[in-house]
């Protein structure tokens, strides 16, 4: 990302006078954003919510499905969504029911694995372990501490996304213009 | 003649439309899956029920290669999904789940998973499942020899429907054309023998129209008429030669004849009854083969045994077939891994004539000598590589060919195989010879060459222990062995001999195979055709009443159920 925006100041200072360049203030808000885009990138790695995954994801994506990348993560918090719902109603549920409660908690990990949110399939993890002792105490801490990871990783990457909508079309316009 | 196998794609492309149904209830994996699926250029239909997936499989089982499955789904366990598939529709399955627990990923090996994948899945080993799917085909194709990767290709372009059909290809009959015609020629040393290449030339899918147009072809000549060059008249289809369709022709007189066992509740030997429908069964519902690989092990073990127990009957109605159709030695091949308890089996293998002999005297027991048998080389690698000793028929190595130069000058004759199992081989033969017209003759056997896996073994009994004799009367032409239960109707000949360098023999053969050639004798100067006009008049009835003793060990305990009964029916026309 570094890179591709130094390329853009430069492509930007070669390009002012041809026909496709766009007026300065925009291109350098655009390198701007560029970099807002790969710092919010950086630091979703650095602080662990994200891993590898997410990297094969974006390789994934091709002109065939230009937006792979949005759609998954789209389907992912709509679907995650719905489990946590479903792990807050069966840890409030009495009796309670530790078997299913560390099922649901297993598919929200594996669902959590699919775009590589890790801090979260982390803290599953360590929800599955307060399942099996049946420690209700760790349960609650730990299915805040999911709920909290799933909110926090769904606003970085809604915010990613915006900045990586309002970057493509001007990454695209550059290209054409070189 | 090429593959006529229609092919809907080139077989360069193969891994590429792959038929994938990839089950998992998280859409999100789902969605990321099918685009790597995609991506790899297979055809993914996807699934988020493991109810609804078993569904579709059932509905059409024959549109997927294999299943892609995830381990927790809410609606059904991931392992009760493979079980059902495994049986069912016996399609290979992958499964996966974030879970790398060893306990789980063995659950799901022991359920019949062909791999297990851990979440997140990466693409290159998505890409690379198609070696699965080829391996079951390659499997499953064993009876078709079908060694190269074009041919497994074709298959597997063509569809599940062709591989059940295919019970009526063989290749490895073409080597027993081969064969024959090296009889002819006398050319025994000839090197077409050992090129597989050559044979799989001559090779002929039996689709179902074409089989259709054999049996019409049949049912018009009349049944007792046929010959495989009226037949070929007869159905006129281009590119089918004469030895096609008498190999052809002389499968399906067995497929007959084991109907006709099955059904008169008889047969030649005195084979227990419920061994023989077992054996039956399999031969005709080669479908069956492909439900019964579990157990691969097992499998070859049970099926080496009940192959013993069917080689008499093969042997006899090929027999049978010759006799009208004066087809080729048919020449069976059994093969053997590991032979359960270590036994070793013994079988025979070649007997020199000596002709002529008048007198009539029984065989000797064979004590403690190994019973003699030309053993095929057996390729070390893969089960399938069964096959391709088949083709080349005996093996590769020249010194161990049979070749009749080392006999007398008396013709090899070649009455007889038996075989027997175990450390005490105490099993004796009574070889009489199958003709009256035949003068009595003796024979001895000459010598035996055993091929093991991991090296070749000659033994040389030349030490003779059999003893032809000669009769009048084929009735007479059975063992008295007596602990026997079944017995083989078997008019094999085995030629055979080998050199004599006999390495020490190992202390268990863990592959084994052997080859007996119907050959039959009849005089001295060795007339392919001379022998072949013997056989001819041999009435069937008389054929199928010259029996075999088997060793009882070898209707012992085995798994039957488990019997991969395509290899056997390899076997059969090997």
């Amino acid at each position: 990302m570094a890179l591709a925006s130094h390329r853009h100041i430069s492509s930007c200072l070669c390009s002012i006078h041809s026909s496709l360049c766009y007026s300065t203030r925009p291109e350098m808000e655009r390198s701007s954003l560029q970099r807002q885009l790969a710092n919010l990138k950086k630091s979703l790695f650095d602080q662990g919510n994200l891993d590898e995954q997410f990297d094969q994801l974006e390789e994934l994506q091709d002109d065939a499905s230009p937006n792979f990348v949005e759609e998954v993560v789209t389907l992912f918090f709509r679907d995650s969504s719905r489990l946590v719902a479903n792990i807050e109603q069966a840890i409030e549920k009495s009796p309670r029911d530790y078997g299913s409660l560390d099922a649901l908690v297993h598919q929200l990990k594996d669902s959590a694995s699919s775009i590589g949110a890790a801090k979260m399939m982390k803290e599953c993890t360590v929800f599955r372990e307060y399942c099996d002792k049946r420690n209700l105490e760790g349960c609650l801490r730990s299915f805040q501490k999911v709920k909290k990871e799933h909110s926090t990783l769904r606003l970085k990457l809604e915010n990613y996304f915006q900045l990586l909508r309002q970057v493509g079309p001007a990454e695209k316009a550059t290209r054409s213009g070189n | 003649m090429g593959n006529p196998l229609p092919s809907s794609r080139p077989a360069e492309a193969f891994p590429a439309g792959l038929r994938v149904l990839i089950v998992d209830d998280d859409p999100t994996w789902l969605k990321i899956l099918e685009k790597m699926l995609r991506k790899c250029s297979y055809q993914v239909t996807t699934c988020s029920l493991a109810t609804d997936a078993l569904h579709i499989l059932r509905e059409r089982k024959a549109r997927f290669d294999i299943v892609i499955s995830d381990v927790n789904m809410p609606d059904m366990d991931g392992f009760k999904l493979l079980e059902h598939v495994g049986l069912e529709m016996d399609l290979p399955v992958i499964m996966m789940s974030i879970d790398g627990e060893t306990s789980r990923v063995m659950k799901g090996v022991q359920h019949g998973a062909c791999d297990y994948l851990l979440k997140p899945v990466r693409m290159k080993e998505l890409r690379n499942i198609w070696q699965h799917v080829y391996r079951k085909k390659m499997h499953e194709l064993k009876e078709v020899e079908a060694h190269s990767f074009d041919e497994v290709i074709n298959i597997l372009r063509n569809g599940s429907e062709d591989i059940e059909d295919r019970y009526l290809i063989d290749e490895t009959e073409m080597s027993s054309m081969r064969k024959r015609k090296d009889v002819e020629n006398k050319e025994f040393g000839d090197q077409e023998l050992n090129d597989p290449s050559t044979v799989k030339k001559a090779r002929v899918v039996w689709s179902v129209d074409l089989h259709q147009k054999f049996v019409n072809a049949v049912d018009q000549i009349g049944f007792d008429k046929v010959g495989p060059k009226k037949i070929l008249d007869s159905m006129n289809v281009p590119g089918l030669t004469r030895e096609n369709v008498a190999s052809h022709l002389q499968k399906y007189r067995l497929y007959l004849s084991r109907l006709q066992k099955q059904n008169g509740g008889t047969c030649g030997g005195n084979m227990p009854s419920d061994h023989m429908n077992k054996t039956i069964k399999g031969n005709f519902g080669l479908k069956s083969s492909t439900n019964m690989q579990q157990d691969w092990e097992l499998t070859k073990y049970a099926c080496t045994i009940e192959n013993f127990q069917t080689l008499g009957i093969v042997a006899n109605a090929a027999h049978v077939s010759e006799m009208n159709s004066r087809v080729a030695p048919a020449q069976v091949i059994a093969s053997k891994k590991a032979l359960v308890n270590d036994a070793q089996l013994g079988l025979f293998l070649s007997f020199k004539g000596m002709l002529p002999s008048i007198k009539e005297k029984a065989c000797k027991p064979l004590h403690d000598e190994r019973p003699v048998m030309q053993l095929m080389q057996y390729p070390e690698q893969e089960n399938y590589s069964i096959l391709e000793g088949y083709s080349c028929l005996a093996n590769p190595d020249r010194d161990h060919e049979p070749s009749f130069d080392h006999l007398p000058s008396s013709q090899p004759l070649v009455m007889s195989a038996t075989c027997t199992n175990g450390k005490d081989m105490k099993d004796l033969y009574e070889m009489k010879p199958l003709q009256p017209a035949i003068p009595p003759m003796a024979c001895m056997i000459d010598s035996v060459s055993i091929q093991v896996k991991h090296g070749l073994v000659n033994l040389q009994d030349t030490g003779a222990i059999c003893k032809l004799e000669g009769s009048p009367s084929i009735e007479d032409f059975y063992l008295d062995e007596t602990n026997n239960q079944g017995c083989f109707p078997l008019t094999c000949e085995v030629s055979l001999k080998s050199k004599s360098d006999s390495d020490s023999m190992p202390e268990e053969l863990h592959l084994y195979s052997v080859q007996k050639k119907l050959d039959c004798l009849e005089n001295l100067s060795v007339s392919g055709t001379e022998i072949y006009q013997y056989i001819d008049s041999v009435p069937t009835s008389e054929v199928q009443s010259i029996n075999w003793c088997e060793a009882s060990e070898l209707t012992g305990d085995y798994l039957y159920d488990q019997v991969d009964y395509s290899l056997i029916d390899e076997y059969l026309f090997a």
